[in-house]
C-alpha cells in the first residue's frame, strides 16, 4: 500500500491519544455533561478507524485484531444483561439499580449507570470497528486516482 | 423569535441539501452532501437544545457514516447512472404523501408549546423526581440508562444483530471454511 | 391563518418536505447507494419531527446546574425541554447508523453478484436468468411452465 503523506501520519499519530482519552471523558462524564456509552462508543472507534485508513488495515489489526473485536461486540450486551441479572439476585427487579446500596437508593443509581454505559460503550465500539474491518477487509475496486 | 429565525435558516439550508443530493449522479459528490446535511442537522438540534442528540448526530452521522458509504463506493461504482424512466409518477407519489401529512399537522399543537400532550404527562416527572430518586444532573443519561433501562438494553441488542449481520454477510467466515474444505479435498 | 399558526408548524412543514426529498430519491433513484442516503434522510426527518416536538419556548437543555459540592441546584425558575423524545431519538441514530451499514453490506455483496448496482440492470439481469431458467425446466416439464 502507498504510504500517505508525511503531515497526514504526524497529524494522525498526535490525534488518536487524544480521541480516545476524549473517548473516556465522554463515557464517563455522561452523567454530568452530554454524552454516555452511545457516544463514546462512536468516537471511541474512530480513533480506530482514523488509524486504519492513514496506516492500513493491517497495522490498526495488529493493535486492536479482529477476533477481540468480535469478542468485544458480545461482550458489552453481556455486561449490560448481567447488571440486570445481578439486580435479581440481590432480590430486587431486573435493572433495578438501587438494589447495589439498599440503605442508599440513588447511590446505586450511580453505580448501575456507570455498569451499564460501560457495556453501551463497549458493544457500540466493538460493531462499528468489526463493521470497518468488514469494508475494508475486501479489495477495493476503484484505485487511488479513480475517484 | 431570534431562535425562530435561527430554526428556519438552519431548516432551509437542510432542504437546500437534500435538493443538491436529488440532483447530484456522481456518488463521492452524494456522499459529501450527505455528510454536510449530518452536521446542518447536528446544529439543528443544539438550537432545538437537544445537546445530546447533536453529538451523536456530529459523531454518527458526519464521522462513520461517511466512511462507511466511501467504503462501499471504493467496493462498488463511483458514478450513478442518470434516471431513465420519467420522474412524474414518483413526484406524484411524494406530493401526494406530503400534502397528506400537511393535512395531518394542522390540527398539531405549536411548536414550542409549553401545554402540548407530549410536554404535560411524562417529562415534568422525569424533571421533577429524577433528582431524588437518579441524582445525575443530566436528565437524559438518567432517562437512558436507568428509566429506560430496558429500552436502552433492546437498542444495544439491536446494535448487536446489525453488527453480526454485517460480519456474516462481509467477513468472509463461511468463505474462509470454504477454502479449507477446497484445501482438504486437495490435500 | 394567523401570523401565529404559521409560525408554530412552519417547522413540521419543512421537516415534511426534507421528508418527502427522502422519499423521491428512494423511490426515483436507480442507484442503490443514493437509495440508502435518501432512506438516511428521510430517518433524519422523522428524529426532526420528535426533537421539534420536544421543544419548549423558553427552554433549555435537560441538564441540571450544579454547584460547587457536585450537588444538583434545582431551580424551579428554569424551564427545561422535553428529555424523552431526545432519549429515543439518541438511541434512534446510533441503531440507524447499524442498520445502514446492513444495508451497505447488501449492496457490496449484490454489485459482486450481478457487477452492478442500478436496479434497472439488476432487475434486467433477473428478468433475463428467469427467462433462461423457465425455457430449461420448461421443456423437462413438457413445456408447460
Amino acid at each position: 500500500m502507498k504510504e500517505h503523506h508525511l503531515i497526514l501520519r504526524v497529524v494522525t499519530k498526535t490525534l488518536v491519544g487524544t480521541i480516545i482519552l476524549f473517548a473516556f471523558y465522554v463515557q464517563f462524564h455522561g452523567d454530568y455533561s452530554p454524552g454516555g456509552g452511545f457516544q463514546a462508543g462512536v468516537i471511541m472507534a474512530v480513533a480506530f478507524i482514523l488509524y486504519g485508513i492513514v496506516f492500513g488495515l493491517h497495522e490498526v489489526q495488529r493493535v486492536l485484531p479482529a477476533w477481540v473485536v468480535h469478542k468485544l461486540v458480545a461482550l458489552g450486551v453481556l455486561v449490560y444483561a448481567g447488571t440486570g441479572i445481578w439486580n435479581m439476585f440481590l432480590g430486587y427487579e431486573f435493572l433495578h439499580y438501587g438494589s447495589f446500596t439498599p440503605d442508599h437508593m440513588s447511590h446505586g443509581q450511580h453505580s448501575g449507570i456507570l455498569y451499564v454505559e460501560a457495556g453501551v460503550g463497549i458493544t457500540v465500539t466493538g460493531v462499528m470497528v468489526a463493521i470497518y474491518y468488514a469494508f475494508a477487509g475486501r479489495t477495493p475496486r476503484l484505485g487511488n486516482d479513480d475517484w | 423569535m431570534t431562535e425562530t429565525i435561527v430554526n428556519f435558516i438552519l431548516f432551509s439550508m437542510l432542504v437546500i441539501t437534500a435538493f443538491a443530493i436529488v440532483r447530484q449522479d456522481r456518488l463521492f459528490t452524494v456522499v459529501m452532501l450527505a455528510s454536510v446535511f449530518s452536521l446542518l442537522t447536528a446544529m439543528l438540534f443544539v438550537a432545538l437544545d437537544a445537546v445530546d442528540v447533536a453529538f451523536t448526530e456530529a459523531a454518527v452521522g458526519a464521522g462513520i457514516s461517511t466512511v462507511l458509504m466511501l467504503g462501499t463506493i471504493a467496493l462498488t461504482a463511483r458514478g450513478a447512472k442518470p434516471a431513465s424512466r420519467p420522474n412524474t409518477l414518483p413526484l406524484l407519489v411524494v406530493l401526494v404523501t406530503g400534502a397528506g401529512l400537511v393535512y395531518g399537522t394542522l390540527d398539531m399543537p405549536n411548536f414550542g408549546d409549553p401545554e402540548a400532550p407530549s410536554n404535560v404527562h411524562l417529562a415534568p416527572h422525569y424533571l421533577t423526581n429524577s433528582i431524588e430518586e437518579i441524582d445525575v444532573p443530566n436528565v437524559v443519561t438518567s432517562i437512558l440508562a436507568s428509566y429506560r433501562g430496558f429500552d436502552t438494553l433492546g437498542e444495544t441488542a439491536v446494535v448487536f444483530a446489525a453488527g453480526i449481520g454485517v460480519l456474516m454477510i462481509l467477513s468472509g467466515l463461511r468463505h474462509r471454511r470454504r477454502e479449507d474444505e477446497e484445501e482438504e479435498e486437495d490435500a | 391563518m394567523t401570523l401565529e399558526f404559521f409560525i408554530g408548524h412552519i417547522n413540521y412543514w419543512l421537516f415534511i418536505v426534507l421528508m418527502m426529498t427522502g422519499f423521491y430519491i428512494v423511490v426515483a433513484c436507480g442507484n442503490l447507494v443514493k437509495k440508502v442516503v435518501g432512506l438516511n434522510i428521510f430517518q433524519v426527518a422523522v428524529f426532526m419531527l420528535y426533537i421539534s416536538i420536544s421543544k419548549v419556548t423558553g427552554g433549555t437543555a435537560p441538564i441540571f446546574p450544579i454547584d460547587r459540592m457536585g450537588k444538583i441546584k434545582a431551580d424551579p425558575e428554569i424551564v427545561y425541554s422535553n428529555p424523552l423524545p431526545h432519549v429515543l431519538i439518541l438511541t434512534a441514530i446510533v441503531v440507524g447508523i447499524a442498520t445502514t451499514s446492513l444495508a451497505l453490506a447488501l449492496i457490496v455483496r449484490i454489485r459482486e453478484a450481478y457487477n452492478t448496482i442500478e436496479e434497472d440492470d439488476i432487475l434486467e439481469i433477473d428478468a433475463r436468468t428467469a427467462r433462461a431458467e423457465n425455457i430449461i425446466h420448461g421443456e423437462a416439464m413438457g413445456g408447460r411452465a
